[in-house]
């Protein structure tokens, strides 16, 4: 592992592309960006890389709970790790200004800048809020959570452990969580009829594979055990000082832990700091920035890719890292156009083969109305500041149009997380009380320092200015 | 709460939580080893002072501040462990260092 210390000055300011995730996307595009002659750096905020579906695979990779979906990681780590990459686990982004290329970076307590011709955000995905009543009780978390705690390490929730809501990293984290001892029990949610999403999804025979591994997750947990319960609405979790049990309609589980998931969305915090175009996804529903084909934005020295563009996994991010780092060799002048086209061909294949069951999955896995915009009144959307779906509503309808106006009125989105936990859940619902399409009343836009930083880095940060040569 | 499972992660890190000495596998974060811990809460939030455990362990939900070797609001799920580590539980709004 690189945890030999650097320090900031001695590290050189200057990079030809800088990327910021080592995820799927990030370290596929270091290692085709390294094979284009460009001088390339790698900012993560974790200590090692991965990403989150590779999280700690190095560690994880023995694990026999996770050995068999980290093995693809460690291969790509193996190869990210062997080249001449400035890579810094541990890092935070807290500032990007795209007209200069300056990077402003926070780690072990100090700040320094760098600058690079062109930045790729390979941010990654998030998982999407699922704002039921009862979800801050301590012992209800997300579904990736747990699994994050597993795969950093190795623990797993001890007692009875529910897993409600759908897709499909519930599957996995339930045959994971079976592989390492505990067995859950699966409240579904979902509400869509699988065989009529498919037949008008389409997609099941190009995307045939990851089909067949999503129908053997499922098999084996149910043969395993594993108790099921679908097509559960109106959720809430129950406990006085922690979570006691999961209600629904019809029926109850106690529990010790509640994982609740409603898939995923793209992490869009610095993208939209930075003003990028962004589009609603109406298939996705979520917003994601506009690129084209290879991962380029609106701004002309910024690309996006992986789950952080459009969510479709760790192949198509590997894939679309490859794709806007070879369109960095080209607008860096390392490589002709003939060239990275001729290149770009077996990423774009690739490419194409991941996003095959993506209609599918995205239609069956669809989240209800009341996920997006939770009915009951005194349902908490924003978590930092405590505001409930009521007083949003109340808001929305004296005149909050949009997230950035409920921020003034309410506080939601102005708390420690700056509205990335409750930005897309704010906006549903003022959609909603308004009668308006969620692209009408817009999302946040989050300003820098992108996670707080102490005085103590920012002063570090002006040092450094100053002692630039 | 959560339970380790020595025998797939034998290496282990001594760390403080509340004060209290508790051996959390390598690789962990100062909020893995408050859910190991067993503690109930590790924060209370500023606005209603209800107890709050991590919710998302990945950066985004800032549920796990608390306070790690002396600094508060530090996000208890971003900061791997090292031997010796303090982590307290963090009582609504940090407060400026007198």
């Amino acid at each position: 592992m690189n945890l030999v210390p650097v320090k900031a000055a001695e590290a050189p300011r200057k990079f030809d592309l800088a990327i910021i995730g080592a995820g799927p996307a990030g370290m596929a595009a270091a290692i085709t960006a390294r094979e284009c002659g460009l001088s390339v750096l790698v900012v993560d905020e974790n200590a090692a890389p991965g990403g989150q579906v590779f999280r700690a695979a190095e560690l994880a990779g023995a694990d026999p709970a996770l050995a068999r979906d980290m093995a693809p990681g460690l291969e790509l780590i193996a190869r990210f790790r062997a080249l001449d990459i400035t890579y810094r686990p541990g890092t935070t982004l807290w500032m990007l200004e795209p007209d200069t290329g300056t990077l402003s970076l926070a780690r072990q307590g100090e700040s320094m800048e760098v600058t690079a011709e062109r930045t790729l955000l390979a941010t990654g995905a998030q998982e999407r809020p699922v704002p039921i009543p009862g979800w801050t009780l301590p012992g209800v978390m997300s579904a990736g959570a747990a699994q994050i705690a597993l795969k950093t390490a190795g623990m797993v929730p001890s007692g009875k452990v529910v897993l409600a809501g759908q897709g499909p990293l519930m599957w996995l984290l339930a045959n994971q969580l079976i592989r390492a001892g505990v067995m859950p029990v699966l409240v579904e949610t979902r509400t869509q009829p699988i065989l009529r999403t498919a037949l008008e999804a389409g997609g099941i025979f190009s995307g045939f594979g990851q089909l067949a591994k999503g129908i053997g997750l499922i098999l084996k947990a149910r043969q395993a055990g594993m108790r099921v319960i679908t097509g559960a609405k109106h959720l809430r979790a129950e406990g006085s000082a922690r979570v006691q049990a999961l209600r629904f309609e019809g029926g109850v589980e106690p529990c010790d832990t509640l994982l609740l998931h409603e898939g995923v969305i793209p992490s869009t915090h610095i993208s939209m700091a930075i003003g990028l175009e962004h589009g609603w996804d109406a298939r996705q529903l979520c917003w994601r920035p506009k690129l084209d084909a290879f991962g380029a934005s609106s701004h002309a020295r910024i690309a996006v890719a992986g789950d952080g563009a459009v969510i479709c996994g760790w192949e198509a991010a590997v894939a679309a890292g490859q794709l806007a780092a070879l369109d960095a060799g080209l607008r860096l002048g390392r490589i002709s156009r003939a060239d990275r086209d001729f290149r770009a061909e077996a990423s774009a294949a690739a490419l194409l083969q991941a996003r095959a069951l993506r209609p599918f999955l995205d239609a069956l896995y669809a989240p209800s109305q009341e996920i997006l915009a939770p009915p009951e009144e005194s349902t908490i959307i924003c978590r930092c500041e405590e505001v409930t779906a009521g007083s949003l509503r109340w808001a929305a309808a004296i005149g909050a149009t949009g997230p950035n106006q409920a921020k003034a009125y309410l506080r939601c989105g102005m708390g420690p997380c700056q509205g990335r936990l409750c930005g897309s859940t704010v906006a549903a619902v003022i959609a909603e009380t308004r009668n308006v399409p969620v692209e009408e009343v817009g999302h946040l836009r989050p300003r820098a320092p992108y996670k707080p930083i102490t005085v103590q880095e920012l002063a570090s940060a002006q040092q450094r200015v100053d002692s630039l040569p | 709460m959560f339970r380790t499972r020595p025998d797939h992660r034998p290496e282990t890190v001594q760390v403080f939580v509340e004060g209290r000495a508790l051996m959390v596998p390598e690789g962990s974060s100062a909020a893995a080893a408050i859910l190991i811990s067993g503690l109930s809460s590790i924060r209370e939030t500023p606005v209603s002072g209800s107890p709050r455990l991590p919710w998302c362990m990945m950066g985004v939900c800032f549920d796990c501040l608390a306070e790690i070797d002396g600094v508060a609001n530090r996000q208890a799920c971003m900061v791997p462990v090292v031997a010796g580590m303090r982590i307290a539980r963090q009582h609504g709004a940090r407060e400026v260092q007198r």
